[in-house]
């Protein structure tokens, strides 16, 4: 199997490396070879995060270079603007259409871009654009909005919905399980049809 | 029954692969990004573990726990070492009882660094073997090797991973816990162990032929291992530029050395006999490829093609070798940055927004409250390194003339952990020398920006036991210093009074901040709101660069919100606000 590339990119503490546990997870019990990177640190402080998820026969570098991603994953609408050129040409873009303020907008020294959406459009490659924060409210919790976003993703890849289902219920604590299960469907079916 | 797997990154593996080689204790200080290690070790209760006040101390207690003759790691990021250095160059010297493994985390681009300076240099200077791994299943093999091989050659050995490797994820096949050979016992040898000129002249014969051995073990060690593929190109690496190297050239042969130093000359003459053209790729230094040019063998391409500065990746060294690179579409240019930010609510956001009002040279230190010299608070002026914010600002204070000038004026800052680490000697020397300088310690019980990990004032213990928190005022009181002041750091008023007195003063103060960090101990109050009726959108709240605001606008209308799910309720932005617009 070729590797898949999975780019993931949102702010600090919205859920992206628990996202991108999910599917290590569910790769590695698919058995394949799987790598993810992230760099944490400074990063923690609400500075910008990616995560890198590779899966496929054999994985060598735990990196995705730009222009490799086959799907890049925006979990905030300007972390998806700024990871864009990560993708590959063809590759698909589902991204959460929240905003988050970066601190230079919040200082006034910096503009939040008002057209997002239609600067993605422009990139010109396949885009989907889900309400995370309101499939995440929907499911009994805005916070599970990552688990959205897992969801919306997992419809575009080939492995079974009963696996998805298994390693959230392994990775969550029990209480919150039944919320993230429904999450993960709102964004299953999110993509679908459109 | 096939093995056990899981994921781990190289951080969890390393803890993994002591804990299956039997060690007994782990020491270390915590820095990115070699911090999980211990957070992991601390797990596996069969071993020992503590964090010590700085990199020097938990050397030193692995090499005691290693003359006792138990097996040990010790853990630390690149810089740490530089303060361990006093301790390894010896310890070189006496060699070990039970094996140790001093694992070195660098930081290539300085993710969260400094420098990005190469440890491998470390092996050379201080004549012990490096070891480098290059995903997680090596991290977790190697260092039972590195156990081994310490107890064998009578070494400490320098592990030495990256950022690349030690927070990337791979899978991992698990064993089981093997006790260590050799029991643990002090025995008095008094000519290995107690390093005097007489017994140190003695030893340091030995830690030559130690490498001559060393060098004939490299040769054949299961550490370095050539694949041969298409003898075109042949390339020699390390580490994660292995990884790199197999995506970005799958056809080209690999000699790929896991002990890094000293390093296999046959093996490499061989080598660069049986291929075409001959690469050298390694990250930072030239530290292979120098070593190799003295061997009298040809090296086609190296430093000339991959930079010492930064981190390599497979498209980079593809584009280098082939001269070919991906065309690609930028849609990043010109967006707003997102770097990182005090949290709302935290306790250095009123601090450094009164240091920046009183226009005062601000001396800094290592840790969350170095995130003040980032805009819009842009107040800090100096950061070296840990511990050097007091000595650096006594330094600035002995030659300064004019004392009459704000601007003139130093204020040091640092946190606690980073004063326990080695704040504590610059402000023994500040009070000896009679220093004129101020020192702030912000004292957030804990080591905020690696996570939040305990230290000697938190009142716990890496395990999460209870232990004696060290009083900073009666520290810094039996150092002689009298003027011991106590700052609100959610009260701008206290903070701009009690400052100017400091800075008035001939003598010097020492002002100690209380107050836990709000994210390690989930502090917050109410949110606060924005009257839109008295907000002029004056921006003047939004200075104290807190992401719970932003500009709102309406139309023509123009004001501040808060975001209530984000906002702790400390009031420092309804302090500056002079419209009396912000409240509960």
């Amino acid at each position: 199997m070729e590797t898949t590339n999975i780019l993931l990119a949102g702010v600090g503490g919205q859920g992206v490396l628990l996202a991108s546990q999910i599917f290590t997870s569910v790769a590695i019990e698919a058995d394949l070879d799987v790598k993810q990177s992230e760099v944490h640190g400074m990063s923690q402080r609400g500075g910008s995060v990616t995560s890198h998820v590779r899966f496929g026969s054999k994985v060598y570098s735990p990196t995705i270079d730009p222009g490799e991603a086959d799907f890049l994953i925006g979990f905030e609408r300007l972390e998806t603007l700024r990871n864009l050129h990560c993708l590959k040409p063809g590759g698909t873009v589902i991204y959460n259409s929240m905003r988050i303020n970066p601190s230079t907008v919040a200082a006034g020294v910096a503009d939040y871009p008002d057209d997002v959406a239609a600067q993605i459009a422009a990139f010109g490659e396949k885009a989907y654009e889900i309400d995370g924060l309101g499939l995440g409210q929907q499911a009994g919790n805005p916070r599970s909005s990552n688990v959205v976003m897992v969801g919306a993703v997992s419809s575009f890849l080939s492995l079974p919905e009963s696996l998805w289902e298994e390693k959230i219920r392994q990775l969550l604590p029990p209480k919150l399980v039944e919320l993230n299960l429904k999450a993960f469907h709102l964004g299953r079916e999110a993509v679908k049809g459109k | 029954m096939s093995a056990k797997k899981a994921i781990l990154s190289g951080n969890e593996a390393i803890a993994r692969g002591v804990w299956e080689a039997g060690v007994r204790l782990a020491a270390a200080y915590p820095g990115t990004p070699s911090t999980e290690i211990l957070e992991n070790v601390k797990n596996y209760k069969d071993i020992y573990s503590e964090w010590a006040p700085n990199e020097k101390v938990a050397l030193e207690v692995g090499i005691g726990s290693s003359i006792a003759g138990a097996r040990t790691l010790v853990t630390m990021k690149h810089v740490g070492v530089n303060v361990a250095a006093d301790p390894l160059f010896t310890f070189s010297y006496t060699g070990v009882n039970g094996g140790l493994i001093l694992v070195s985390a660098d930081d290539p681009a300085m993710h969260s660094s400094q420098n990005e300076q190469d440890n491998r240099n470390y092996g050379r200077f201080a004549k012990i073997p490096v070891i480098e791994p290059s995903d997680s299943q090596e991290c977790k093999d190697f260092v039972a090797i590195a156990l081994e091989l310490s107890e064998e050659f009578d070494t400490p050995v320098l592990f030495r991973t990256t950022t690349r490797t030690s927070h990337s994820k791979s899978i991992v096949t698990l064993g089981e816990r093997t006790e260590q050979p050799g029991k643990v016992e002090l025995v008095k040898d008094m000519p290995k162990y107690t390093m005097l000129p007489v017994s140190a002249k003695k030893r340091h014969p030995l830690v030559e032929e130690r490498i001559v051995k060393l060098k004939a073990y490299a040769e054949t060690t299961p550490l370095n291992r050539v694949e041969y593929h298409d003898t075109k190109i042949g390339v020699i690496t390390n580490g994660i530029s292995y990884q790199y190297i197999r995506e970005a050239l799958p056809e080209a042969s690999v000699l790929k050395l896991g002990l890094t130093y000293p390093l296999p000359e046959k093996l490499i003459k061989e080598f660069a006999a049986r291929v075409d053209k001959l690469l050298v790729v390694e990250e930072g230094d030239s530290f292979f490829e120098d070593q190799i040019k003295v061997m009298g063998v040809k090296v086609d391409h190296g430093k000339d093609l991959f930079p010492l500065l930064g981190e390599l990746s497979a498209a980079f060294i593809k584009a280098q070798v082939t001269g070919i690179s991906a065309k690609l579409k930028d849609a990043a240019a010109g967006l707003p940055g997102r770097p990182p930010a005090f949290c709302p609510g935290c306790s250095h956001r009123g601090i450094f927004t009164i240091l920046k009002k009183l226009k005062v040279f601000v001396s800094g230190d290592i840790g969350c409250y170095t995130l003040g010299a980032l805009p819009p608070m842009s107040a800090m002026h100096a950061c070296v390194c840990m511990g050097a914010s007091i000595s650096m600002g006594h330094g600035m204070a002995k030659v300064i003339e004019n004392r009459d000038d704000m601007t003139q004026k130093v204020v040091s800052v640092i946190g606690d952990s980073t004063f326990f680490h080695s704040g504590m000697t610059s402000l023994l020397n500040s009070i000896y020398n009679k220093s004129n300088s101020v020192a702030m310690i912000l004292d957030n019980r804990t080591t905020g920006m690696t996570g939040g990990q305990e230290n000697p004032g938190s009142g716990h213990t890496l395990s999460g036991e209870e232990a004696i928190a060290a009083d900073i005022p009666a520290l810094v009181k039996a150092f002689g210093i009298k003027n011991v002041v106590k700052i609100d750091p959610y009260n701008l008023v206290d903070i701009e009074e009690k400052m100017k007195a400091a800075l008035a003063s001939d003598e010097m103060t020492v002002v100690v901040v209380e107050a836990p960090c709000v994210l390690r101990y989930r502090i917050s109050h109410p949110p606060l709101k924005v009257d839109p009726e008295k907000c002029t959108a004056c921006k003047r709240c939004l200075s104290v660069s807190c992401n719970a605001l932003s500009m709102e606008v309406k139309g023509d209308e123009r004001f501040v919100v808060i975001d209530p799910n984000m906002c702790a309720g400390c009031g420092v932005c309804a302090q500056v606000c002079k419209f009396d617009a912000i409240g509960v």
